[in-house]
């Protein structure tokens, strides 16, 4: 995760840059940060003497100026002495403007340190020169990696604490360095600092004259903040041309404009361009602000269009070269920072939303989460707060897109829950999805061949109607003991089944799936294939599976068609199937040994609207197989007859 | 960064002062600003939020108080929009009380660029003769700013409101987002106001909620000044140093505006050269004396500025903490 990639669309000019810092409560960040402030005689005098007052009265620098004090805000966190949120300060030098997006070290991390990043050029990174490089200060690199971040600097604070030592500094720029290469990101730069004392922040100081580098301000206001193109002294800047569509501008009937930020590239009049997605193509006439038509405008740019031809441009729509066309679908698979309290529920459906282009969408598999700690990606069903997880993102309409990689704009995305308009997830988008074979489109050439038999002489000849029986419910619930007994009664009554268990699915038609949310998804969609073909002969099938996905389900209904579908769920306490696991399959999940298994580690969506709710703890097998005859019986697709009392 | 051509004159012409402070060319003692390229960046970052809104929200409006902050936000507006006209009504919340230069310049402006101008006063407060001299500044400031602008947003039913607040104005601000959410009491919770990532603004909200919009979020005071320089906004006369009739309270220098104001015992008014760095209710509204009479002698004394901009204000002294506690209560 998180290469040292460079994503266009946020470009900026050397004059401003935009800093994430990141580290923990108690790596001082917000004391280097009021470091940086207070040096580079930011602080009006006014603000400096609250901070003189509130030092004594609630700081927590033991009798020094809490700097900490200039960048913590908001009352509570005053009282806790911890950050909440993200802040932006703002501080000047001659050379450079400077925004500070100050995000905790604390819980809620990943949430704040994604939203800060989403706008940052490069991050400061601390690391407290006591403890050394911490698993924290990999989590730090890796989500700003993860989020376009490329420059880094890494802070080595609390030299003070290190006796100002060169060799304590240099074995943490060595594990700096390593762990950069191991996680692929661009080597950051290390620079030893004291934010209480202040050396190295803005001075030097006199405690560390075996460093020769630049302080940490030096390097901010110098470094070339890669990952951004440079502008030239046009402004002009490389790239493919994306202009999002903001707003149509028609103030009369003579003038129609298109108001947009250019986030990669330079629109210029005259330029042939293309319009996604209808894909016409037309040409830029006058790029027109307000201090009069432009010829052209570059990167970052907030302009209004005129385009030679009559076409229909909306809202969302992006202008793009014809060069390097932007890609295009309705499955994505995106990398996703959940900021929701609730967690994120396969099969959701929330509103996606990228500038203009606003649309729903329903995620339809978790591919895997981030761990963290380790820094790999583990199987997950479900995304909490806070998780970095791999999402398969299917939309109701065409997005237009590029890959996060290439363009930050066009890259990502928010999703918004519907309910509480909440914004719940940040998106990374990686490339488009593979359909799912749930989804995928039979060659145009091919027809479905007819029979000549039809399903009245069938259901004559065979003395039934065709049904699909779909026995759910958790492993130990029963499916396969009833589905055994139900096919030896209806067989008894002269009646043609064919039954279709998971497990011998899985020794041969689905030998190729593991039990993954996907894997058990196409094991569902080949047996409902399989029941469709079943039931287009005339015969009743019976399916015994656990399948745990309320959508999957349903897509089965659907595929087999509602009036042929029968839900029966296998209902007994958790306790009792656990009870009738005789290979041990539930201790093996409870040890880890088995991931995902619905339950213990993954969820079994209980059937909302079941035609049959079998408590098989409390009726017997006859008593089940009796129910589910009498509601065949009912729905006349077995006739009516005495039940065999064996 | 390119600089346009001027191909639409009249459009130029329009957005030069006519009268009231006045840019004056690049003087030697003004330090040199940021590069055009941060304002450039800072003006295409704000009208990029101006325009979502427009294009997300129903029923938009501007707050408009009439200060260099204002000034600038409706100049971006109409940059924003150009070559239509803006297309929400901008409101002014009257306490009845500010600067009497204030209102004859926001009356000027409105005929001049052309813009719906509302303005709405709390009759009730009116009614009870609510002042700052005989209520408080808390008091006062709830009833005639607080209450009066709720009452203009319900009877409105904006479901976003423009705001010329920055976060570099004051510690609680450093954490307020560009889109602000408020409940249906118009309260702010700093706890649970939505994630902002790229520039991928959620307006969505129920009705009866609203966002409040911040689009100079990121502007810092001396951002403001060197834009309007740049961009010859007019801004009312009362940023410059003129002689003006103070007294000299507590330590602030207030201005005797009106036949209103109350003298304490023993005060008299003096003629000095003050200035003001931000503009409200004179009697709560602090002045500097300085001797800056043009935007460049104020540029290079902000440069040189030891206190920040709100110190000015006697709303923010009333106790620590004290902006937060009133934006949670509906303030701007």
């Amino acid at each position: 995760m998180g290469p040292a990639a460079v994503p266009e669309g946020t470009g900026r000019h050397p004059d401003l840059l935009r800093l994430l810092t990141c580290g923990s409560v108690d790596d001082g960040k917000s004391t280097l940060i009021g470091r940086l402030l207070h040096d580079s005689r930011q602080l009006h005098d006014d603000r400096l003497a609250a901070v003189y007052k509130e030092s004594a009265l609630a700081g927590h620098a033991g009798g020094h100026l809490d700097l900490a004090l200039l960048a913590d805000g908001l009352m509570a966190e005053r009282e806790q002495g911890i950050t909440i949120d993200v802040a932006y300060l703002y501080f000047s030098t001659p050379e450079r403007s400077f925004i500070i997006a100050d995000t905790p070290g604390h819980e809620q991390y990943t949430r704040n340190m994604a939203t800060g990043a989403s706008t940052a050029d490069l991050a400061v990174i601390l690391v407290d020169a006591v403890r050394g490089v911490t698993t924290q200060t990999r989590r730090h690199s890796s989500i700003a990696g993860l989020m376009g971040v490329s420059a880094a600097v890494v802070a080595v604070n609390k030299m003070d604490l290190a006796g100002y030592d060169e060799t304590r500094f240099r074995s943490i720029a060595a594990e700096v360095s390593a762990m950069a290469g191991a996680l692929g990101l661009a080597e950051p730069v290390c620079i030893p600092v004291s934010a209480l004392h202040g050396d190295g922040v803005v001075e030097p100081g006199a405690n560390m004259s075996w460093y020769d580098g630049p302080c940490l301000l030096d390097h901010l206001e110098h470094v070339d903040a890669a990952g951004h193109p440079p502008a030239g002294a046009s402004g002009l800047v490389g790239g493919r041309l994306r202009l999002p569509v903001q707003l149509v501008l028609r103030p009369d009937h003579r003038f129609r404009g298109f108001a947009g930020t250019v986030c990669e590239g330079t629109v210029r009049a005259g330029d042939r361009v293309r319009v996604e997605p209808s894909g016409r193509t037309t040409a830029i006439e006058r790029i027109v602000t307000f201090d009069g038509d432009l010829e052209e405008a570059g990167t970052g740019r907030a302009v209004v269009v005129t385009t030679s031809d009559e076409i229909d441009i909306g809202r969302g729509d992006v202008i793009v070269d014809l060069a390097y066309p932007p890609q295009r679908g309705r499955r994505v698979t995106a990398t996703v920072v959940w900021m929701s309290q609730a967690d994120l529920v396969v099969g959701s459906e929330y509103l996606l939303a990228q500038g203009g282009q606003t649309m729903n969408c329903r995620v339809s598999e978790v591919l895997g989460r981030l761990d963290v700690d380790t820094l790999e990606s583990v199987p997950a069903d479900a995304v909490r707060l806070n998780d970095i997880a791999t999402l398969t993102v299917r939309t109701d309409t065409e997005l237009i897109f590029d890959p996060y990689t290439q363009n930050r704009t066009t890259g990502s995305f928010i999703l918004i829950d519907r309910a509480s308009n909440a914004t719940v997830a940040a998106g990374m988008i990686e490339a488009a999805a593979p359909a799912a074979a749930w989804e995928a489109v039979p060659g145009p050439t091919l027809e479905r061949q007819r029979s000549s038999i039809t399903s009245a002489e069938r259901a004559q000849r065979l003395g039934q109607r065709p049904v699909t029986l779909l026995l759910t419910g958790l492993t130990g619930a029963g499916k396969s003991t009833i589905a055994s007994a139900l096919e030896r009664e209806l067989f008894e009554r002269g009646c043609t089944t064919v039954r279709l268990d998971g497990e011998n699915m899985r020794l041969g038609v689905s030998r190729d799936l593991g039990f993954s949310s996907r894997d058990r998804s196409e094991n569902v969609r080949r047996t409902a294939e399989l029941a469709r073909l079943v039931n287009d002969q005339g015969l009743i099938a019976i399916a015994a599976l656990v399948a745990p996905s309320a959508a999957v389900r349903e897509r089965a209904r659907e595929l087999i068609g509602p009036d042929r579908f029968v839900e029966v769920f296998l209902d007994p306490p958790l306790e009792v199937c656990r009870s009738r696991d005789h290979a041990g399959l539930y201790e093996a999940a409870d040890r880890g040994e088995i991931r995902q298994f619905p339950g213990v580690s993954a969820p079994y969506d209980k059937p909302a609207d079941a035609d049959l709710v079998l408590d098989t703890s409390r009726l017997d097998v006859d008593a089940c197989v009796r129910a589910i005859l009498a509601w065949l019986e009912a729905g006349r697709f077995i006739p009516a007859g005495g039940t065999s009392e064996a | 960064m390119t600089r346009p051509t001027r191909s639409v004159p009249e459009a130029a012409a329009a957005s030069r002062p006519r009268r009231g402070a006045r840019a004056g060319p690049s003087g030697s003692g003004a330090p040199a600003g940021p590069s055009r390229g941060r304002l450039q960046q800072l003006e295409d970052e704000s009208v990029h939020i101006i325009r979502e809104v427009v294009a997300q929200f129903r029923n938009p409006v501007m707050l408009y108080s009439i200060g260099k902050d204002s000034s600038v936000m409706l100049h971006l507006a109409r940059k924003a929009f150009h070559p239509g006209p803006i297309p929400f009504p901008l409101l002014h919340v009257d306490t009845t009380w500010k600067f009497r230069e204030m209102i004859s310049f926001r009356d000027r402006m409105a005929r001049e660029v052309g813009f719906e101008l509302l303005v709405h006063t709390n009759s009730d407060g009116v009614a009870a003769q609510v002042n700052p001299f005989d209520h408080g500044s808390l008091h006062y400031t709830d009833v005639m700013k607080t209450q009066a602008l709720k009452q203009a947003l319900e009877a409105g039913r904006y479901d976003a409101a423009f705001g010329g607040a920055r976060r570099d104005e004051e510690p609680s601000r450093a954490k307020e987002r560009v889109f602000s959410f408020r409940d249906r009491n118009h309260r702010w919770d700093p706890k649970n106001q939505r994630p902002e990532l790229w520039n991928h603004y959620n307006g969505r909200v129920a009705p009866g909620e609203s966002i409040r919009v911040f689009p100079l979020s990121n502007w810092t005071e001396l951002d403001v000044w060197h834009y309007i320089a740049a961009e010859h906004i007019e801004v009312v006369p009362l940023y410059l140093a003129a002689p003006r009739p103070v007294v000299e309270r507590d330590g602030t220098l207030l201005m005797v505006d009106d036949e209103r104001f109350r003298f304490e015992a023993g005060e008299q008014p003096e003629m000095r050269s003050v200035r003001f760095r931000t503009l409200g209710c004179y009697p709560l509204t602090g002045a500097v004396e300085s001797r800056a009479a043009t935007l460049d002698d104020v540029i290079a004394e902000m440069a040189r500025a030891s206190r920040s901009e709100r110190e000015g204000r006697v709303i923010d002294h009333d106790r620590s903490g004290s902006m937060e506690q009133k934006k949670r209560e509906g303030y701007f």
